[in-house]
């Protein structure tokens, strides 16, 4: 367990939060999670964000749902040859319209399932550290940082007038 | 970077009104309280509705399906028609929410909530329907496919069973987009609210707290969730319309089905946002976020859709007289001017003819017009489906085999009732679900930057004004 130190702190403007995580990154200090009211680009942008995985879970589910309902209608019509109304045993221009439906409907589930499993929710920890405003109209930087840089990371928060601060010892809120 | 600031007096383009984000909370979350008389009487008549529907659809179950009037030529009349009404309404739902986002429209924000939670509703009504039509409703999971006791499969060449696959894929991808839409504004509410309110929303919303990790999946999920949606949308209605089209009914057999339905079903559900949004922001007071501007694009909508649906009226007369087939143009003759002549003119009226006001700009921009007309689309709309399915049936090929439909009292207390039931479902979305989607407005007003001054303000100043309990 690390004994580190876990700041929060709480902006009212937009500015200020993206300021204070480019410093931080400038500092070197990279456990940096942001809060914000709304998904905000140039936060995220601070960040430095990469593509995100699920739209690999959005592919695969809905390539699957396809390859599945063809297999699926395909299947059971040849498993029992009946004709009716004079048509192919496989029927596929009939067969399409499941398989748009299975690759919508599995594209769907499993983008959910990626969403899940990578936003890492949900979340039943209990919050440590937390400011209601966030969802009102704050901008929140959380960083972790070893005791050493403490007064660093402090200093480069303090500089862009957090409205609140708040810190907590760490190892407290490790589940 | 712009020099608006959170205090300062320019709002947004379509939002003039909202000065700050923290107002937009305090606005959105003040219908989630404890509901007044009113509520409560609408609330009590949407529960006799159901009440009604129940004791008709009891009766249904313990004498059979011969107490509603559906009899050999009409075997399919009232039941039908409100499902596909029903599925209609559930469109623009979807269309709002998903190909307006992905298309960027800047009017969707506000307005979205209200119409994906119709959309849920709606679906979750419709699905009643082919389980009361089918009669023996306890044989409804026959619907399902599996295969019967000789392991006979169920016949994929069908409509019907596209139906199912469709109806089912869309209430479950309308129903995950709406709640995964709605998580960000739980953790607001579960932010403002106290007591057993609190600990709802605390499970609800998953443990949202807003983080960049959750809300770079999360938008992006979005995306990938509305490009599936977008064609969904088109589908669904698409395989309702083949539910008649691929029959050889005069009046169905026809290629322009598909986008007539689909162009009817967005006709249909922006009136009924229309007429349900109306109700929303007068009750709750929310004239800054639905305003003209937001009434006037969706007014625009329903006029382009029914341009479409007259346009497509009017194409099936003329592909009748036009195509020389004499029992065509009959049941076109007899739509028009036989026993269900009223029906037919309703349906022309409310849809093709009512709607030519929404060219004027005064019309556009008057609350109370449009929720007039917003009223004669939804009757308009249920008479289309009616006249398509009931008059078709009843003037086919052989003139032995005409006959007469007259809905009996229990499908007509059934159709009455499920408005009870969708009433019911909106009613409690009302007061448990944030009516308009904070996060996103949030996205379209200007950001919050540190004002322009030689000295900065000591923070102090900053926390009071922005607290909103």
């Amino acid at each position: 367990m690390d004994s580190g130190f876990g700041i929060l702190a709480s902006y009212s403007y937009l500015d200020s939060a993206v300021k204070a995580i480019e410093q931080l990154k400038k500092a070197g200090l990279k456990e940096i999670t942001a809060y914000m009211p709304y998904p905000e680009h140039a936060v995220e942008d601070a960040l430095g964000y990469d593509q995100s995985p699920v739209r690999v879970w959005a592919l695969v589910g809905g390539l699957c749902g396809a390859a599945g309902g063809l297999a699926f209608t395909s299947w059971t019509s040849v498993e029992w040859p009946l004709v009716t109304g004079g048509k192919p045993i496989l029927s596929i221009p009939a067969y399409i319209i499941i398989v748009f439906e299975m690759m919508v409907l599995f594209g769907a589930l499993s983008t959910v399932i990626g969403l899940f499993i990578n936003s890492r929710l949900p979340q039943v920890k209990p919050m440590v550290v937390y400011d209601p405003e966030f969802t009102g109209g704050k901008y929140g930087v959380y960083i972790k940082v070893p005791e050493a840089s403490r007064e660093q990371a402090m200093q480069i928060l303090n500089a862009e007038i957090p409205d609140q601060l708040q810190e907590h010892q760490m190892g407290d809120d490790r589940g | 970077m712009r020099n608006d600031t959170v205090n300062g007096s320019r709002g947004s383009l379509t939002h003039p009104d909202i000065k700050t984000m923290a107002e937009v909370n305090v606005d959105v979350l003040r219908p989630l309280s404890r509901p007044g008389k009113g509520w409560w009487m609408l609330l009590g008549l949407c529960v006799l509705g159901i009440g009604l529907m129940l004791w008709s659809w009891g009766i249904q179950m313990r004498y059979g399906i011969g107490v509603s009037g559906l009899t050999s030529p009409v075997g399919w009349g009232v039941y039908i028609t409100t499902f596909v009404f029903w599925v209609g309404i559930a469109h623009s739902g979807t269309l709002i929410s998903a190909v307006l986002f992905l298309f960027r429209a800047p009017w969707r924000q506000s307005i979205y909530r209200v119409a994906e939670a119709m959309t849920v509703f709606a679906v979750m009504t419709a699905g009643l329907f082919p389980l009361i039509h089918v009669g023996r409703v306890w044989h409804a999971y026959w619907l399902i496919p599996y295969p019967n006791s000789r392991f006979l499969w169920p016949n994929f060449r069908s409509p019907l069973v596209w139906d199912v696959f469709a109806v089912t894929t869309y209430f479950t991808v309308s129903a995950i987009f709406f709640y995964l839409g709605t998580i960000p504004d739980l953790a607001a509410a579960r932010d403002a609210a106290k007591g057993f309110r609190k600990k709802l929303y605390s499970v609800i919303c998953l443990g949202w707290r807003g983080t960049d990790r959750e809300w770079h999946h999360l938008s992006k999920a979005y995306i990938f969730l509305a490009a599936l949606a977008t064609p969904l949308v088109l589908s669904v209605h698409s395989v309702v319309s083949w539910d008649f089209a691929v029959g050889i009914v005069p009046g169905w057999h026809a290629t322009i089905f598909a986008p007539y339905f689909v162009a009817g079903a967005i006709f249909s559900g922006v009136a009924m946002v229309i007429t349900l949004s109306v109700l929303v922001r007068k009750a709750f007071g929310l004239e800054a976020y639905l305003t003209i501007k937001h009434y006037d694009a969706m007014a625009k909508l329903c006029l382009v859709t029914s341009m479409i649906v007259l346009y497509a009226y009017l194409s099936e007369f003329f592909m009748a007289w036009y195509s020389g087939e004499e029992v065509e143009r009959a049941a076109f003759w007899a739509r028009l001017f036989g026993g269900y002549w009223w029906a037919t003119w309703v349906m022309l009226v409310c849809n093709g003819f009512v709607p030519i006001m929404l060219w004027f700009k005064r019309v556009r921009h008057s609350i109370a017009a449009l929720f007039t007309i917003s009223i004669f689309v939804n009757i308009g709309m249920w008479f289309e489906r009616y006249v398509i399915i009931v008059t078709s049936l009843h003037h086919e090929y052989e003139p032995f085999a005409w006959g007469m439909y007259r809905p009996s009292a229990v499908e007509m207390g059934i159709m009455v009732g499920s408005f009870g039931w969708f009433g019911f479902w909106f009613l409690l979305f009302t007061r448990l679900l944030p009516p308009v989607a904070i996060a996103e407005l949030k996205e379209i007003l200007p950001k919050p930057m540190r004002p322009v001054v030689s000295n900065p303000v000591p923070s102090a100043d900053q926390s009071g004004d922005m607290s909103n309990g």
